[in-house]
């Protein structure tokens, strides 16, 4: 059957079972959009391409499948390059697919011409650039194969306008090995040999601690680092790329690592004599300065992609492999030396393994004592974000999916969220891309249509690509929009606030420029405004009820507030900054005060503790205790 | 000779790609964005039409050699990687210089040429360019010795190298 390479392009998505493509039509992919029509795949128009590709990111995050979008050559290719470089980064499976100006025309500076494949070399697994009709078929399942196996990534499928004119053959190859991918092998068993080094480390330590990143999510092996856990007693750390990996209540979750880490679990790692990497890349948002972490740990380290052992902290035990099976096989092995009881079976007795109680009880003890903490607002002042966030939780079902920008209302969500599924927290790490929460919260529930989806955004974030709330009032995708209005660009004054003397820099937003309600409305989604603690849930549950249209709530929250605890960045994870005033608290000087407004969040305690920095100097010290007002007043309180 | 003084940090690989186009672009951008010097890079088709293979020196003081083999693996289009420890390989590369030689001095530089096996390729009225194969430390000690007679043009191609049988 001899068909046109725009329509073996669109066959071929099909055949891959793809069921929604996010994209913007333009000359150069014209050809592919007529196909289109004849689909029953479904094309979500944006507004501008980055919000494609941050929802066809949303949609990948929240779903496991890959994501896809389609648009045309030069300034959309380019429009959607910082998704691109956000998917590398956070591993997340993407297949873009870009016009490009007719084969006689490339390399002629031609009309809307760029050099995509050049372009997005460093932000791809694996780009292409089409240049027989024939080989569209091959191209796009390879794009699939790629994406999806081994460390999950973006590529990306340069498609010039006279290969998609051009008549070609249909054909489909029948199985990967039909693939010419002569250097692609993504890795597959896993020496037993490995596993039992690993299961001698593990028995033969006294203060382990697991840290579990964004891989364990990709390989979607929640079930099985439960498991591991309860059988092993061995506490769980959860990375931003993983927070919705191990659920945030259970007695063994501690938390969020790394710089806006929680006390216990910052510590608990630096304090560690063995940490279980289970799909985590030693980001340098969560070691702090390198050679001063984790100083006493043996390390063993499992990842899928080889590159990443050895490439920052050298492992003790290195293994390459996908999170799921290996996991099992850690399991397994530890059974085999009599290792299977839960946490309360005092299995730490085995005589085959060390006695890791006197670590629970010191952890457990830093969790009472370092909880995290944030003064309730007193009367006539702004919204305090921490308490909006744990409110919104409260109001929503636990498969409710998270998504956030980038920023302190990021942290936040992050850090007070109690996470109960894997796949629920949608956000973009490593490379900290503002504007990432709309979009993603469209694609977020695109995926799962039947689901809440609810973003937190902040300000500045928000204003990136609102746009796209547009595309989703337009097509039906009521997602819900939390902004945390602190009127600044508020991680950012947060910095200047504490390393550069409070000597604020194009920091200032406004309150009320733009008029986010009116914006909403202006969109096609509702727009609500609360700026009263009263009110919070209230309309929470008003939005909640809203189904047939985007919400948009705008929050009016504290700018003075500051994401505590802190490491600042170069320093050691031990001059860990706490909540102002908390370690009075900690070591009960306050017992006396009289007001509870201070809140605590016990599960996945707390904060505080290796003392207040004291300033050593440099630009990045300095900041301990710089504490704003009202450090001191109250009592710490669990709830 | 004094072959490995000083260049304890250079390391061959030997990386056998597919012959697609853009590989080489996406060997060196690897190469610059993760901050790995090369310090030589050569390229040649195999006998087999599909793969070319790329020898490069990279200096291991910009990063870790297990790192460098890593990344690299991780591109799609490349097969297979060699690593050469300068001990186990077969390295030769090529030099040509063109260098001044009045007639007073075209005896002594001829005689030189002779002592390294080298070939006097060309001469001028007031120059002669040469040509020298062999192992790279034996290009550089040549080098060292025709600088003082003035060196016009120098041109080296990098060291292709095969591991010992
Ligand atoms: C695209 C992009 N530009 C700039 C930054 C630097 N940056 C990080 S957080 C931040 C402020 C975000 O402000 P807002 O969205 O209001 O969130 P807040 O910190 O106030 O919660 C900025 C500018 C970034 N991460 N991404
Ligand atoms: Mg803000």
């Amino acid at each position: 059957m001899q068909i046109t390479g725009a329509h073996a392009l669109v066959k071929s998505l099909e055949m891959e079972g793809v069921e929604v493509v996010f994209g913007m039509p333009g000359g150069a992919i014209l050809p592919v959009y007529d196909p289109m029509l004849d689909t029953s795949i479904r094309h979500i128009l944006v507004r501008h391409e980055q919000g494609a590709g941050h929802a066809a990111e949303g949609y990948a995050h929240a779903t496991g499948r890959p994501g896809v979008a389609i648009v045309t050559s030069g300034p959309a290719a380019t429009n959607i390059v910082t998704a691109l470089a956000d998917a590398y980064m956070d591993s997340i499976p993407l297949v873009v697919i870009t016009g490009q100006v007719a084969r006689p025309f490339i390399g002629t500076d031609a009309f809307q011409e760029s050099d995509t494949t050049g372009i997005t070399m460093g932000v791809t697994k694996h780009n292409w650039l089409v240049t027989d009709p024939n080989e569209i078929p091959e191209v796009v399942a390879a794009a699939f194969y790629i994406a999806t196996t081994g460390r999950p990534g973006p590529v990306l499928i340069d498609l010039p306008k006279d290969v998609s004119n051009a008549m070609m053959e249909w054909h489909w190859p029948e199985s990967v090995d039909e693939l010419d991918l002569p250097g692609y092998h993504p890795a597959t068993t896993v020496d037993q040999d490995i596993i039992e080094q690993a299961v001698d480390l593990i028995c033969d330590s006294e203060r382990p601690v697991m840290y579990v990143g964004g891989g364990v999510i990709k390989s979607n092996a929640s079930d099985e680092l439960l498991e591991l856990a309860e059988m092993t007693g061995i506490p769980v750390v959860t990375t931003l790329m993983a927070r919705s990996a191990f659920p945030s209540a259970h007695p063994l979750s501690l938390g969020m690592p790394g710089m806006h880490g929680n006390y216990t679990a910052v510590t608990a790692m630096q304090r560690s004599d063995l940490l279980i990497d289970l799909g985590a890349r030693f980001d340098d948002r969560v070691t702090g300065r390198v050679d001063a972490f984790a100083p006493e740990a043996k390390v063993i380290h499992v990842d899928i992609d080889p590159a990443e052992l050895g490439k920052i902290r050298r492992p003790d035990v290195a293994i390459c492999g996908d999170c799921k099976p290996v996991i099992e096989e850690l399991i397994h092995g530890l059974k085999k030396r009599g290792i299977s009881g839960g946490i309360d079976d005092g299995n730490s007795k085995v005589e085959s393994r060390r006695d890791i109680s006197s670590w629970l009880s010191t952890i457990y003890e830093w969790q009472e004592r370092y909880p995290l903490i944030y003064h309730q607002s007193k009367e006539g002042e702004l919204l305090k974000p921490q308490m909006v966030i744990e409110t919104l939780r409260e109001l929503t079902p636990d498969d409710t999916i998270l998504v956030t920008g980038v920023g302190q209302h990021q942290m936040w969500a992050s850090m007070f969220w109690k996470f109960k599924m894997p796949r629920t927290f949608v956000t973009s790490g490593g490379l900290g891309t503002m504007g990432f929460a709309v979009p993603a919260a469209i694609g977020a529930k695109v995926g799962h249509p039947e689901r809440m989806v609810w973003a937190i955004d902040g300000d500045g974030c928000f204003q990136m690509t609102a746009q796209e709330l547009v595309t989703a009032a337009a097509e039906g995708i009521p997602v819900k929009i939390a902004i945390l209005n602190n009127a600044y660009l508020g991680m950012v004054r947060q910095w200047q606030e504490l390393f550069y003397d409070e000597r604020y820099s194009e920091v200032y937003l406004s309150p009320d420029l733009p008029d986010y309600v009116k914006w909403a409305e202006a969109m096609g989604c509702v727009g609500m405004r609360v700026d009263s603690p009263n009110d919070v849930a209230p309309v929470i549950e008003k939005a909640n009820s809203i189904d047939d249209r985007p919400v948009v709530i705008d929050f009016r929250t504290d700018a003075f507030e500051k994401v505590y605890p802190m490491v600042p960045a170069g320093a050691s994870n031990d001059d860990i900054i706490l909540f102002p005033g908390q370690e009075d608290y900690a070591l009960g000087v306050q017992e006396a005060g009289s007001s509870d407004n201070v809140a605590g969040s016990k599960d996945e305690a707390g904060a505080g503790g290796a003392g207040m920095t004291e300033a050593g100097g440099k630009d990045e010290a300095g900041a301990g205790g710089a504490g704003t007002t009202e450090a001191g007043e109250g009592k710490v309180e669990s709830r | 000779m004094k072959a490995a003084t000083g260049m304890e940090h250079l390391h061959i690989i030997s990386v056998l790609v597919e012959n697609k186009s853009g590989v080489l672009a996406r060997v060196a951008g690897l190469f610059s964005r993760r901050g790995f010097n090369i310090y030589s890079l050569a390229v040649a088709p195999t006998d087999d039409k599909r793969f070319s293979r790329i020898t490069a020196v990279v200096d291991l003081d910009s990063a870790p050699l297990e790192q460098i083999i890593m990344q690299l693996d991780k591109l799609i289009n490349v097969v297979s990687i060699d690593e050469l420890a300068p001990s186990d390989a077969i390295e030769t590369e090529l030099l040509l210089a063109t260098v001044k030689s009045d007639n007073d001095i075209r005896g002594q530089i001829i005689q030189l040429v002779g002592v390294f096996e080298g070939k006097i390729v060309d001469v001028g009225i007031a120059s002669l360019t040469v040509m020298l194969a062999g192992h790279p430390s034996k290009l550089d000690d040549f080098e060292e010795l025709i600088r003082p007679y003035g060196i016009v043009d120098i041109q080296r191609t990098g060291r292709v190298a095969l591991s010992r049988l």
